[in-house]
């Protein structure tokens, strides 16, 4: 990967140039004041050192100038502060319709899932010009999902969902590190990710195909656990019906109205007495300890295909692509849906 | 004492606080607030050097990018232990305990502190504390990083995370009773005519750090029990299988360790202001603004610890929230170097060693707090922090502010803590070998860090190897530059050349009474005719006792 020494790292995804700009500005306005404050020092060790007969001049102080670098730090400090703040808004939220790609890390492991069911442990194949947005959950302790040449960083937390998102420019392969200690062998848990022509990922895609998509093993988990016995599309189900529900607003038996992101569906699983549909019993037993983070992925995939038009026919999608993600306002925070009651 | 054979050369003092009794139960007993500092200073400059040589140890691992010097888990424990030590029992403790137990009660013209006991049982609490963190580290150490993150710490971790949970928790005990001591000292014993704005700078730094001690230290207490709690019971505060969450660790370790951060360099910023007026033969120029910059800091600071959370899984409108609070705690550090800086102004300057370490502490303290600018804006923050970028920008502050000032305050009030004068020109060039040392070591960290090298990395890859050689380099380098000190401080205290009451013609009452003062500090309680810093008007006469 380039030079043996290298000073400033390789930007390779859309929001990189971004970050560099207000990084290269802030340097900037240090420089500009280590300057000032450094030629200050100087200026007066030169000028006012200690000679015979020479006396200090007392001075209290001075309104003007306390104003002055009081306000003009503040006015610079309020400008990068709408700068920063801008920058991570755009980076924390997913645009409309990005592929998505799941991430189940583990001590001391990134382990990742292409709805069209391919998995791979420390790679990650990513096509070269179009978003991605990756929804992570850790297994075991916190991680901290890491791409230095694509300035994207997110911790990965054992319970809940969080996302990040990319848009690779340049094909190549880039670091991607662990960067929230995580124990032992915190810095083994590093990987490559490879930014691909989308020919070459197609191709990729097609080859080693796995035991089907996300959503179809989704679906076998459906049946195998029962979940289809309750959650059934006639009237006289026990659960609520799934049929199209991802994206949508969901009514609470309490009155208020979630939802139906990932988040909600994998508490629904897992703690499904914290939030109870309207119209329904309590009744569903919990999940927890019987499905892994991967098998909740699979479901929430499987959940997210079920549409209206055919009940619980598998959908062989790739990558569903616009209404699925797009029903949903991409919001850039995640942690709404794990507010317990 | 024979050192004066040279005409007007000062003698010692015959009686002071030094020579009051000799017996091991006359220094282990004392309530004398100056033998107390005396005793926090041995302690903590031993774990300084545990510490130093645990990041030494660290640096020599890293000089490779393969983990060949140590294994995973050993590297692990180094890096958290040094985080442990340096942090709870040198960082914390350092300024405070030491030169404010000193200087606190001199300053404002009181015999002692308000509560001499308290302040004794506050250094045996320290020392169990430690000791019990010692006992940690022997058997085994402990691997969880000195952030102590769960579910990792209270899951996952198998070494000693109780054994030095509970003895932060202990030594977090020794810091409230400081930090009642000093408010309660600085409310009811001042000198007569010793008003709030004729206080020293240092004393204001102190009032304002003592505050943060005493609201602060409970929640890292009450966090350390959750986690002790949470690890031996599994009562699933911080585990999401059993409902519990996570982040609320952090949001409280955070709710702590960020004020902490003031604790540390609040201090220092009162000596700097002590310094800077002493060798520049001025009065502080803003005084006000320097004093309430203090306080300033030590509410702000209570208000952005979610800063170190933006990546964390907080939401993205906290997160904006936290940023801007954030720049707003940045201003009151700016006005305090401005006004050191300004203090210059037509001053009549030397540049004696506490000097040198006042331009150190405002060069780097400058560059760390505008790197601290790069970290509270979001977009930045989310490439680079978790990086080496981070742990330079606060061992800027850390290293290169507070322990710069605190070798600054060593240096000023040394030969009012001894009597005696150490080698100025082998002090010069420690200083010199200190700020190139440091530079070299935590400078290259900012690349490494843009670069995107994660911290708490044992082995890393190749391409990194160049700039941690320089760090490596450096690091060897400054620990020459934190030994010598150690040397020539002890040679001066019985060959240094006896310094009289006051060696710099300095302002402030601890100048008015011999050097080593005597136990009760002044022979007569002394009246404050004039504001803090008068170097306008002649220093008054010492009287000998």
């Amino acid at each position: 990967m380039g030079t043996n020494f290298p000073l400033f790292p390789q930007q390779a995804s859309t929001v990189a140039p971004k970050v560099d700009a207000l990084y290269f500005f802030l340097i900037a306005v240090t420089v500009f004041f280590c300057v000032l404050i450094f030629s200050l020092l100087i200026t007066f060790s030169l000028k006012f050192r200690a000679r015979k007969g020479q006396v200090a001049t007392q001075i209290e102080g001075s309104l003007p100038l306390e104003l002055t670098w009081t306000i003009i730090p503040l006015i610079i400090s309020l400008g990068l502060y709408v700068w920063g703040a801008n920058l991570y808004f755009e980076m924390r939220r997913p645009p409309l319709g990005a592929m998505e790609i799941y991430g189940v890390p583990k001590q001391w492991m990134w382990k990742f899932e292409h709805p069209d069911g391919h998995r791979e442990i420390n790679e990650l194949h990513v096509p070269v010009g179009r978003p991605v947005k990756m929804t992570m959950i850790s297994q075991d302790v916190i991680h901290s999902f890491f791409v230095p040449a694509f300035r994207v960083k997110t911790d990965v937390l054992p319970g809940r969902y969080t996302t990040a998102w990319f848009e690779a420019t340049t094909t190549g392969h880039y670091h991607l590190f662990c960067s929230q200690y995580c124990g032992t062998k915190h810095s083994a848990m590093i990987g490559e990710v490879y930014v691909m022509e989308p020919a070459q990922y197609e191709q990729w895609l097609s080859g080693s195909a796995g035991e089907g998509s996300l959503a179809s093993s989704g679906e076998k988990l459906f049946q195998s656990m029962a979940c289809n016995t309750c959650h059934r599309s006639d009237s006289g189900a026990r659960g609520p019906n799934l049929v199209g529900l991802f994206g949508k607003p969901v009514k609470l038996a309490n009155g208020a109205t979630v939802m139906a992101d990932e988040a909600y569906i994998r508490e629904s699983i897992l703690t499904p007495s914290a939030k109870i549909v309207a119209g329904f019993q309590p009744i569903m037993p919990t999940f927890q300890g019987q499905i892994n983070e991967e098998g909740v992925l699979a479901l929430i995939q499987y959940i997210k295909t079920m549409k209206d038009a055919q009940n619980l026919a598998p959908t062989n999608t790739q990558n569903p692509p616009g209404p699925d993600a797009g029903a949903r306002p991409a919001q850039g925070m995640q942690n709404s849906g794990t507010q317990k009651p | 004492m024979s050192t004066a054979l040279i005409t007007p050369a000062p003698t010692m003092p015959r009686d002071n606080y030094l020579n009051h009794g000799y017996g091991v139960r006359s220094w282990l007993l004392t309530t004398d607030h100056k033998r107390i500092a005396l005793m926090y200073l041995v302690t903590i400059t031993f774990f300084f050097f545990v510490g130093g040589a645990m990041a030494t140890m660290i640096r020599l691992e890293l000089l490779t990018p393969a983990g060949d010097l140590v294994s995973s888990d050993t590297y692990n424990k180094l890096f958290t232990m040094h985080g442990v030590m340096m942090v709870f029992f040198f960082l914390i403790p350092s300024i405070p305990t030491t030169l404010g137990n000193f200087l606190v009660p001199m300053m404002i013209g009181a015999r002692d502190l308000a509560f001499p006991k308290l302040n004794l049982a506050s250094y045996y609490v320290y020392l169990t504390g430690a000791l019990f963190t010692m006992y940690a580290v022997i058997s085994g150490g402990v691997d969880t990083g000195w952030t102590f993150y769960t579910p990792l710490s209270t899951s996952f971790a198998n070494t000693h995370v109780i054994a030095t949970a509970v003895g932060i928790l202990i030594a977090g005990f020794s810091s409230i009773f400081t930090g009642i001591n000093f408010i309660v000292t600085i409310h009811r014993m001042r000198a007569p005519g010793m008003t709030w704005g004729r206080l020293p700078l240092f004393i204001w730094a102190h009032y304002a750090t003592s505050l943060i001690m005493v609201l602060g230290t409970p929640v890292i207490a009450i966090t350390l029990i959750m986690v002790a709690l949470e690890r031996g019971f599994h009562l699933g505060i911080f585990d999401p299988a059993r409902g519990g969450d996570p982040l609320l660790f952090q949001h409280l370790f955070w709710f702590y360790s960020h004020p902490a951060v003031y604790i540390m360099i609040l201090p220092g910023m009162g000596v700097i202001s002590e310094i800077v007026t002493c060798f520049s033969r001025k009065r502080i120029f803003g005084y006000n603004f320097v004093a309430f910059s203090s306080m300033a800091i030590a509410v702000f600071g209570f208000l952005v610890w979610a800063h170190h959370m933006f990546v964390a899984g907080i939401s993205t409108y906290a997160a904006m929230v936290f940023s801007l609070l954030s720049y707003l705690v940045a201003i009151p550090s700016a006005i305090k170097v401005f006004n050191w800086t300004a203090t210059m102004y037509k001053g009549s300057l030397t540049f004696k060693t506490p000097m040198l370490y006042v331009f150190g502490f405002i060069g780097l303290f400058t560059m760390g707090g505008m790197t601290g600018l790069f970290l509270a804006a979001l977009g930045i923050d989310m490439h680079v922090t978790e990086t080496y970028f981070i742990v330079a920008h606060f061992h800027y502050i850390m290293v290169g502010g507070m322990v710069m000032a605190y070798m600054g305050a060593l240096h000023f009030w040394w030969p009012k803590i001894t009597g005696r004068m150490y080698p100025e020109n082998l002090a010069r060039l420690a200083a010199l070998i200190i700020f190139v040392g440091f530079n070299l070591t935590f400078f290259p960290q900012f690349i490494l860090g843009y670069l995107g090298m994660p911290r708490r990395y044992h082995a890393y890859p190749p391409e990194f190897q160049v700039l941690n050689v320089m760090s490596s380099a450096g690091a060897s380098i400054l620990g020459i530059g934190y030994l010598l000190p150690m040397i020539y401080f002890m040679w001066s205290m019985r060959y240094g050349r006896v310094a009289g009451p006051n060696p710099w013609n300095a302002k402030g009452l601890e100048w008015e009474t011999t050097s080593p003062p005597p136990t009760h500090n002044f022979a007569e309680t002394p009246i404050v005719t004039e504001e803090a810093y008068a170097y306008g008007t002649p220093t008054a006469e010492v009287q000998r006792v």
